[in-house]
């Protein structure tokens, strides 16, 4: 029965190593050398084991008739070697190799005890070599898949986060030159012709373009960009050329500084993975020591105390299989790779995370902190709403820009943006500045008032008072009162949604602080939905906030905060993790930020935690998986129950499928529609 | 001083290993295996020679794992 099985399998391995070399080897990048090489060896082996399986070792023994005795003997040994010598010769140098310098306690070691004792067992009893070989077939397949499948995901995830610009565009003497953009100085002009990507960070001095920032953001909506308009590096220029003047060294570009945080990102070690690789240290000598005493002591206690025949050979045949099984490889293999996968997921959806510990604290956080300008709300003023108007709102509008149009103070700028077309000097005349009160102009012919409820005092126009929260500009015209315009800082689109995200990610507390006025705030907090406010706090009231914080919550539940501003800095450093808002925030936030959101959605903070949650459940699940396996095996190898094929599923089969289910870690599934779509719901009924 | 290197190695569990070796090698202060990027960051020691130590390091890493390699 079991030749049987193990025929089909050796047919199942050769037609597979002849279609990967087919398949694969024809690709262009498909194998490396090594892999080739080693793909052949496999096939080889297979092919010829495959065929000694059909000659018994009776046939053999024609031979002796023929020429010497037991010369079929010999042969048979022979071609047997030779084929354990074609797939086994490397693991073999290595692990003498390895005991040359005394590291002994290492995965060839292991296999080549156990195969070379299977051998000697078969050598002896002329048996079956056919274990052995297998064996080593096996573990070769597994190895080969390992070196495949890591070295494919590996280039998949690097591809993935390739933002690098290879060269920059210099204009010299009317030609365009490629050169290193190293060596691009700061004010120099570089050319960025359609699908090229933008080596330096800087400003468009000429051209019209859309930039696709996906790479850098996550965000496949296109970025419009004109003359005067900052484009960072990384981002690709769709349609048409863009020439920019470099604001930034290339080093101290975007693309520079998002390149060296993830590249150095898998380089700071989560907890999981210290302990795997302390783990591991413990671990493989105990199992050979274990190995060994399976090997001797119940031999020698039957042989002394219990007056029975030692059974050397099935002893030293348990213990064997006892260190195949033991391999710690797939534990060792699959956890950086989860965790790279995962920040190689969280990457793509514009979330950069610093550090394989940050995926870690970030699954546990319990409580976020806000900060509330450029966080929550876009930090720029913005034309919020129009009531009482006598007049078209547009119009009102447009009034109001007109006769706000020779001042550069924030308001009237928000007043230019809500307006919208090129503001016609000549329509407006004899603008009368009161400071601190506001405008009056004359604009085709009417008299415009614009400004606080100070200048309509003033001008004797009764006005309504707005129960709205912001700068509130009520507007006269000829003496009549028609209406105010709402100025306020507006809440980011996804904010509330945002909220309601990280609630049902399971976050249980949302705490927003601001050094806002405190009807501000309370405003902003009660239409977000946010748990708890504390307002008008300087910054260093800030950190002393957290920290009080940090000193209440139970010890194991995590605080992130999110922040944008300079003076967030600290605050970000002294959270347990210190989310920043990536493209409008500081570059000091951002370094001393453990996690940037590049596109400033505060809804990706509960995408992160959702990646993250996923990212350590499969840690957790292949932790758990491959020492459950590994164990029942080991428990089953002792006394006898398991052989040799179970033992290299033990190790290569835990192992592969590990590997499978740490690359679902790059998969990161977007939060379902439905659950959006009942947020939007309880957004708009409120 | 800081400096980075691209290394080639099949196993985590003998870029571990490396990982080890090489801050047992004398003149380094620390050092970092990234498996996953296949790159050695190695932090040297005040007024250490970072070519000389280097070589150092590879003759520890290639006795834990034969098959490694260290761009220098």
């Amino acid at each position: 029965m079991q030749e049987i099985v193990v025929s089909v399998l050796l047919a199942a391995v050769i037609i597979m190593a002849a279609m990967v070399l087919d398949i694969i080897g024809r690709r262009k990048k498909g194998l490396t050398k090594k892999q080739s090489v080693m793909m052949r060896r496999i096939l080889l082996t297979a092919v010829i084991l495959f065929v000694l399986q059909f000659i018994s070792a009776e046939r053999f023994t024609v031979l002796d008739n023929y020429l010497f005795p037991s010369a079929g003997r010999w042969l048979r040994l022979a071609c047997y070697l030779a084929d354990y010598l074609i797939i086994g010769y490397d693991i073999l140098k290595k692990a003498a190799k390895g005991i040359q310098n005394r590291r002994v306690f290492d995965e060839s070691f292991l296999m080549t005890v156990a195969t070379v004792g299977a051998m000697a067992l078969a050598i002896y009893e002329n048996g079956e070599y056919l274990e052995a070989i297998a064996v080593m077939l096996f573990y070769q397949i597994g190895e080969w898949f390992q070196s495949y499948a890591v070295g494919k995901s590996r280039r998949n995830i690097s591809e993935l986060m390739d933002i690098r610009p290879d060269y920059a565009n210099v204009e010299s003497d009317g030609k365009l030159e490629q050169v290193d953009p190293d060596e691009v100085e700061i004010g120099s002009v570089i050319v960025v012709q359609p699908g090229e990507k933008v080596p330096i960070d800087g400003i468009v001095v000429e051209g019209v373009s859309s930039l696709n920032t996906s790479a850098l953001t996550g965000e496949s909506l296109p970025r419009e960009v004109g003359v005067g308009d900052e484009v960072i590096s990384g981002c690709i220029s769709m349609t048409s050329v863009l020439k920019i003047q470099t604001t930034k060294e290339f080093g101290e570009s975007t693309v520079s500084k998002i390149l060296d945080l993830v590249e150095n990102a898998s380089s700071r070690k989560s907890k999981s993975e210290d302990f795997i690789s302390k783990f591991a240290k413990v671990y493989t000598p105990a199992v050979c020591y274990a190995a060994l005493a399976l090997a001797f002591l119940p031999p020698l206690v039957r042989m002394f105390f219990l007056g029975m025949a030692a059974d050397w050979g099935v002893w030293i045949y348990r213990a064997l299989t006892f260190l195949v099984i033991s391999c710690p490889c797939a534990l060792v293999i699959s956890i950086p790779l989860s965790f790279f996968a995962g920040i190689g997921g969280a990457s793509r959806e514009g979330v950069l995370v610093k550090g394989s510990n940050y995926l870690e604290i970030l699954s546990k956080t319990k409580c976020v902190v806000f900060d509330k300008t450029g966080t929550m709300t876009k930090g720029v003023f913005e034309v919020n709403a129009i009531h009482h108007s006598s007049i078209d709102d547009e119009k009102l509008i447009e009034y109001a820009a007109l006769a706000e149009s020779a001042s550069s103070h924030p308001i009237s700028k928000s007043l230019q943006r809500a307006y919208g077309k090129e503001i016609d000097r000549s329509r407006v005349s004899n603008i009368q500045e009161i400071s601190g009160n506001g405008v009056t102009a004359t604009v085709d012919g009417m008299e415009i008032a614009a400004g606080n409820d100070k200048l309509m005092k003033h001008l004797n126009i009764p006005y309504h008072d707005c129960h709205h929260v912001g700068t509130i500009i009520h507007m006269g015209i000829n003496g009549e009162y028609a209406g105010h315009i709402v100025i306020s800082d507006i809440i980011k689109p996804h904010a509330k949604e945002a909220i309601a995200a990280l609630k049902r990610a399971g976050v249980g507390k949302t705490i927003m602080l601001t050094g806002d006025a405190k009807k501000v705030a309370d405003q902003v907090a009660a239409d977000l939905a946010i748990d708890e406010v504390y307002s008008e706090l300087l910054p260093a009231d800030k950190v002393e906030k957290v920290e009080a914080l940090l000193q209440t919550k139970p010890p194991k539940a995590k605080l992130a905060f999110v922040g944008d501003g300079i003076n967030d800095a600290p605050v970000l450093s002294r959270a347990d993790i210190g989310i920043a808002m990536g493209a409008m925030g500081s570059d000091a936030a951002i370094e001393a930020a453990d996690i940037v959101l590049m596109d400033d959605d505060p809804l990706k903070i509960a995408q992160a935690i959702r990646i993250s949650r996923k990212c350590l459940r499969i840690v957790y699940q292949n932790i758990v998986f491959a020492l459950a396996v590994k164990f029942a095996c080991l428990a089953l190898g002792a006394v006898g129950i398991a052989n040799m094929y179970l033992a290299i599923f033990a190790d290569v089969g835990v192992m592969v499928l590990a590997v499978l289910n740490a690359i679902r870690c790059l998969f990161t599934d977007r939060e379902s529609t439905f659950g959006k779509n009942q947020a939007n719901n309880v957004g708009t009924q409120k | 001083m800081k400096k980075t290197y691209k290394i080639e190695v099949d196993c985590a569990n003998c870029a571990n290993l490396m990982e080890e070796a090489a801050r047992k090698t004398a003149g380094v202060e620390s050092a970092t295996v990234n498996f996953m990027t296949q790159k050695m960051i190695v932090e040297f020691a005040e007024g250490q020679e970072p070519g000389t130590v280097m070589q150092e390091v590879l003759k520890a890493c290639k006795k834990v794992e034969s098959d490694c390699e260290i761009f220098l």
